[in-house]
Formats: structure tokens, C-alpha cells, sequence
């Protein structure tokens, strides 16, 4: 008995070590660019990088915000995609999955098929290209950030999973008491579905907001730029500029601006907005993340 | 007479059940129509598109009005010595992500099981879910972090504490396969192992106190009960996993490598490739075979493993 608990204290204490690790190679990396984002450019020239900055500073920051109209036009366009995407995403995907978990739904079947279809075959991004570009003409809009990638049929079958386990007598009685489908959706399903609703939305918020794939192919609008998108092609001016210095020998002086932390501080602002949110969602997830049969 | 009337009776009560089935049938599909109209429109109408892979597409003619060139858009493409070489790639990234991610998922879910303390389970949930948040043009800047040659991490590590020569990273393609796996495992582990975690606590935990009564040790719960219970799921995200296995994550091979060309020979990858066929090339009609060539694939695969799952397990896994 005493060498099963010693045994089992080994055990737990091994898990612990693995996953403290593992743990710890998640967060080395963030905490690594948010130490740089606040190090003053100089002491890292002179010492490299460091966690915990030797010489604390605002720097890129302020360099940053200095001019601030490009950054803050990137927020704004992916703070308006994130909010309409996730909004009608969830909404359109809890509302088809309301009626696919319904055992009494009898065209359940093929629509399912429809949804699941989809992640089996894709067409490719040079028909969808060419859709967007020369039929719909969705090119620079916001639309074209957030709703053909609004639906998944990943993130409806997770919901219909959640859906299938809702009490069907409470339904039911609802139905005999006269009341609509529509009704029974918004009324009995959703309060009932919030772990599952509040997952989904987290997760298409996180897709919406970390989205430049859209912005690269159909965006050159300035005003119409999202912020990953604006990010990396600053990251690339950034490179350019740096690489032009070295073959000409220093035409432009580089040095006095702030550009290994200033890397570190974008990536910090375009990260940071949704590691915020994640506490809030975070205790519905082992409930809304279920994935049951996709049979139907 | 009396047989007649109820005849009728029954009749008419059996089409009025069928028409209130009908009438329920069509309110519940009224409220699947929003998304199924936009993934009608987005998904659906795109496949059409695909004659592009047999058509010569001359932008003026339009995709229905350009001429047909058979194959020719294909072999192209089967010609190109690149096209071995991003398939070669695609293929090896996407099956070391199949295999590797349920091995770290399910191992880090079933660790967090055993260890049921909420407090635990809760801290290591949220911590290994952290890095799904970055998006790839981030995770790139803080692999830059981690890599450039001047003050890179890797690189301080390995002259200060190995004595080694530093290593130029962006220009050395040998180096770049461990860490396009390990970067995918750091974003998308954690993600699943919550999927994975959700689906160990669907699991009656009286199986667990049965087997324990019985004097199961840890190990054998482990490999008797829990594992069993968790493989219809890891088959069904095997099998979504592999239906996808001919497309990579752009992502991770446009943004992490910094586009630099000479770790092309190991970062190329098909989607990549159709990229730049489409944007740099204009390329319309090879691209699309491409893209076709992806998807008939992926499709084929995806069919294949369903049926051996199927086979298998006796018709109880699968996807579909």
C-alpha cells in the first residue's frame, strides 16, 4: 500500500515536471518579446536579449504611437471584422446547428452532408480568387474580411454536438404551447448553449482578428488594411530598409531608430487585445469543445 | 361502412401528420439557411470554378468563355521540377503533424486527467492554450526573436554555453524542418489538447472507480479504458487531418521563414507554390489544377481511411 502512494506521488510529480515544461516553452517565447518590446534599443546592441529588461523603456512604444493614423486605422478595420464576423458567424451557425441536433428535423441528414462536405473537398483559393475578384467584386470591402470565412463547418458540427444534448421534452412542450421555431432557437437554445456559443465566438474572434491571408489577396485599399496584414508588411519595410543599409553601407542612419524593439512592441499590440478576452471564455471550454458523432 | 370511415379518417390524419412534419421541416431549414447560403456561396460556387484546370483562361473571355486545352494545364505542372519537391514537403509536414500532434495532445489531456486537481488542470489548460492566440505573423516575429543572427536567443546559446559557431538560420534550409514541426506543435498543441481533455470529460467516471475497485494500477486505467474511449475521437481529427494532408497552412511556411528564398528547397509547400502561380505568375489555369490536384486527393484520402477505419473497428469509427 505504502509503495503504491510513493508510487503514485513519482507519478503525479513527473506529470507536473512535463507539463510545467511544456508550460514553460509556451511562455518563454511571449515573455521573451515583451521583455525586448520595453529594453532600450542601445542596451541591446551592446548586450542582446533578455527577459526582464536591464534598461526599462518606453521607447518603442512611443515610437509607435507616434504617428499613430496607420496603426489605428488597422485596429478599427479589425475590431469592425472581428465584431460582424463572430456576431453573424455565431449566430448563422447556432441557428443551423439548432435545427441539425434536432432529432425530429427530418432533412437533417443531407444538410449535414452539405456542411461537412465542405472540409472534405475545397476548391482551392484560385476559383474562390476569381469568384470574389471578378464575379462578386468584393474586393476592398470589409466584407470581404470576415464573411466567406464566417462559416466553418468545423465550428457548426462542434455546436451541433452541443445542441444534440439539449433537453428535447423542454422543446417539445414549448411546441405545444404554440410556440415557433424561431422562437424556441433564441428563447430555450441559446441560454441553454452558452459554454458552446461562448467557445465558438472565441474561437472566431481569434480566427477574425489574426486573419491577413483575405487582407494579402483582396486588400490594397490603405483604409481597409487589417492589423496582422499592416504588421507584417511592416516587419517587411523593416527588413528592406535594414538589408538596403548593410549593401549600401549606411546611406540611411538607422541607428537612432528603435527597430529590433520596435518588432517586439508590434507583435506585442497585435497580440495582446485578444489575450485579454481568453479569461473570460476560458471556463466554458472543456464543455464547448465536445466533438460528438458527425454522422447526424 | 364503418370500415370506409375510418379508412377515411386515417387518411386524413395520416396527410395531416405529413403535412405538419413538412411544415416543421421547413421552419427548421429556414434556420439553417444564413450559413448554408454563405457556404453555398463560398464554398460551393468556387467548384464550378474549377474548370479553370482544363481551360487556357484568358482574362477578356472570361472562365466559362475561355478556350479548353485538355491536360495541358496539368502536365505543366507535373513537368515542373518544383512541383516534387512542395508535394514531397507538403506530404512529410502535414503526416509528422498527424502523428505527432495526438501523441503531445492526447499525453498532455490524459496527464491532466490523472492530476485532477481543478486549480492544475485550469493553470496548464489556459497556459498551453496561450500560443493558438498568435497569429503566424506574430509567432514569426517571435521566432525572429529566438533566431536572427546578430542577438538571437539560439544563437547566444550556442556560442556563450556550447562554444559553437553562431548559425546564419534564415539561409540555412537543413535547420528548418524541426523547427516548422516544433513551431505548428507550440500553436496548435495546446488546442487540442483541450478538444482531447472535453472528450476525456464526457467519460462516465464510474468506469474509472469500477476498474480502480478491481485494482487496475494507473497505467493499465490508462491503456484500457481511457485510450479506448478517446479513439473515436483521435480517428475523426486523424481523418479531417488527412483529408487536408495535400494543403498546408500557409501561415506557417509564408510567414515564419521570412519568405527567404534560399529556404525554399525545405519551406516550399503547395499552397505556397499555387500562390505564387496566382499572384506573381498569373498563372490562372495552372494554379487551378493545382488546387484541383489538392483537393481530388485529399478527397480520395479521405475516403480510403474512413473505410479502413470502418473496416477496422467494425463499423463503429469513422467519420462518415
Amino acid at each position: 500500500m505504502l509503495q503504491t502512494q510513493k508510487n503514485d506521488r513519482i507519478a503525479r510529480l513527473i506529470m507536473h515536471a512535463v507539463l510545467g515544461f511544456a508550460c514553460f516553452l509556451c511562455l518563454y517565447p511571449m515573455l521573451l518579446t515583451i521583455g525586448i518590446s520595453l529594453t532600450n534599443e542601445r542596451e541591446i546592441v551592446l548586450n542582446g536579449y533578455h527577459v526582464i529588461p536591464r534598461d526599462f523603456s518606453f521607447e518603442a512604444y512611443r515610437v509607435i504611437f507616434d504617428k499613430p493614423a496607420a496603426l489605428t486605422s488597422a485596429y478599427w478595420v479589425t475590431l469592425r471584422v472581428t465584431f460582424f464576423g463572430t456576431l453573424l458567424g455565431t449566430w448563422f451557425m447556432s441557428m443551423a446547428a439548432f435545427a441539425l441536433g434536432r432529432r425530429d428535423f427530418g432533412w437533417r441528414k443531407p444538410i449535414t452532408f452539405i456542411f461537412l462536405f465542405t472540409m472534405l473537398f475545397d476548391a482551392g483559393i484560385v476559383p474562390t480568387y476569381m469568384l470574389i475578384t471578378q464575379y462578386l467584386r468584393l474586393q476592398n470591402t470589409l466584407l470581404v474580411l470576415f464573411l466567406p470565412i464566417m462559416i466553418t463547418a468545423w465550428h457548426t458540427i462542434l455546436l451541433i454536438t452541443y445542441m444534440r444534448q439539449l433537453p428535447f421534452e423542454l422543446i417539445e412542450s414549448a411546441k405545444v404551447e404554440g410556440a415557433g421555431e424561431f422562437y424556441i432557437y433564441t428563447r430555450i437554445a441559446v441560454p441553454l448553449a452558452k459554454p458552446a456559443l461562448a467557445t465558438i465566438a472565441l474561437l472566431l474572434a481569434l480566427r477574425l482578428w489574426n486573419e491577413w491571408f483575405s487582407a494579402l489577396l483582396y486588400i490594397n485599399e490603405r483604409s481597409l488594411i487589417p492589423l496582422q496584414f499592416w504588421m507584417q508588411r511592416v516587419m517587411r519595410e523593416i527588413q528592406f530598409l535594414l538589408d538596403f543599409e548593410d549593401q549600401m553601407g549606411g546611406g540611411i542612419d538607422l541607428s537612432q531608430l528603435p527597430t529590433e524593439t520596435a518588432r517586439m512592441a508590434m507583435a506585442v499590440l497585435a497580440a495582446g487585445p485578444m489575450m485579454f478576452i481568453f479569461p473570460f471564455f476560458q471556463r466554458y471550454f472543456a464543455r464547448g469543445l465536445q466533438v460528438g458523432s458527425v454522422k447526424g | 361502412m364503418a370500415t370506409a370511415v375510418t379508412e377515411i379518417q386515417t387518411t386524413l390524419q395520416r396527410s395531416s401528420l405529413r403535412k405538419r412534419r413538412f411544415q416543421r421541416n421547413m421552419a427548421l431549414l429556414v434556420l439553417t439557411l444564413p450559413a448554408l447560403l454563405v457556404l453555398i456561396v463560398f464554398k460551393y460556387l468556387p467548384m464550378g470554378g474549377l474548370v479553370m484546370a482544363f481551360k487556357n483562361y484568358r482574362p477578356l473571355l472570361g472562365i466559362f468563355g475561355s478556350p479548353w486545352n485538355g491536360f495541358d494545364n496539368f502536365v505543366f505542372f507535373f513537368r515542373s521540377a518544383l512541383i516534387w519537391q512542395v508535394t514531397r514537403n507538403t506530404l512529410l509536414y502535414n503526416l509528422s503533424f498527424i502523428v505527432l500532434t495526438p501523441i503531445v495532445a492526447v499525453t498532455f489531456a490524459i496527464m491532466m486527467y490523472e492530476i485532477a486537481t481543478p486549480f492544475f488542470i485550469k493553470l496548464y489548460q489556459t497556459v498551453l492554450f496561450l500560443p493558438f492566440f498568435m497569429s503566424w505573423v506574430v509567432v514569426s516575429i517571435m521566432l525572429f526573436a529566438l533566431l536572427n543572427s546578430q542577438n538571437g536567443i539560439f544563437n547566444q546559446l550556442l556560442m556563450n554555453l556550447f562554444g559553437l559557431q553562431p548559425v546564419r538560420w534564415y539561409t540555412e534550409p537543413g535547420v528548418w524542418p524541426p523547427i516548422i514541426i516544433f513551431a505548428y506543435l507550440w500553436k496548435t498543441a495546446g488546442y487540442s489538447t483541450v478538444i482531447y481533455f472535453a472528450g476525456l470529460m464526457g467519460i462516465d467516471p464510474t468506469l474509472f472507480e469500477v476498474a480502480s475497485i478491481d485494482g487496475a494500477s494507473r497505467m493499465q486505467r490508462i491503456f484500457r479504458i481511457t485510450l479506448p474511449l478517446l479513439s473515436p475521437l483521435i480517428v475523426i481529427m486523424a481523418i479531417l487531418a488527412i483529408g487536408r494532408i495535400f494543403f498546408a497552412d500557409f501561415g506557417l511556411f509564408y510567414q515564419l521563414p521570412l519568405q527567404s528564398g534560399p529556404l525554399l528547397p525545405t519551406t516550399d509547400v503547395i499552397n505556397y507554390f499555387t500562390y505564387r502561380a496566382l499572384i506573381e505568375i498569373r498563372d490562372y489555369g495552372m494554379a487551378a489544377a493545382v488546387g484541383l490536384y489538392q483537393s481530388l486527393m485529399g478527397l480520395i484520402l479521405v475516403i480510403v481511411t474512413n473505410f479502413l477505419a470502418k473496416r477496422v473497428s467494425n463499423g463503429e469509427q469513422g467519420l462518415f
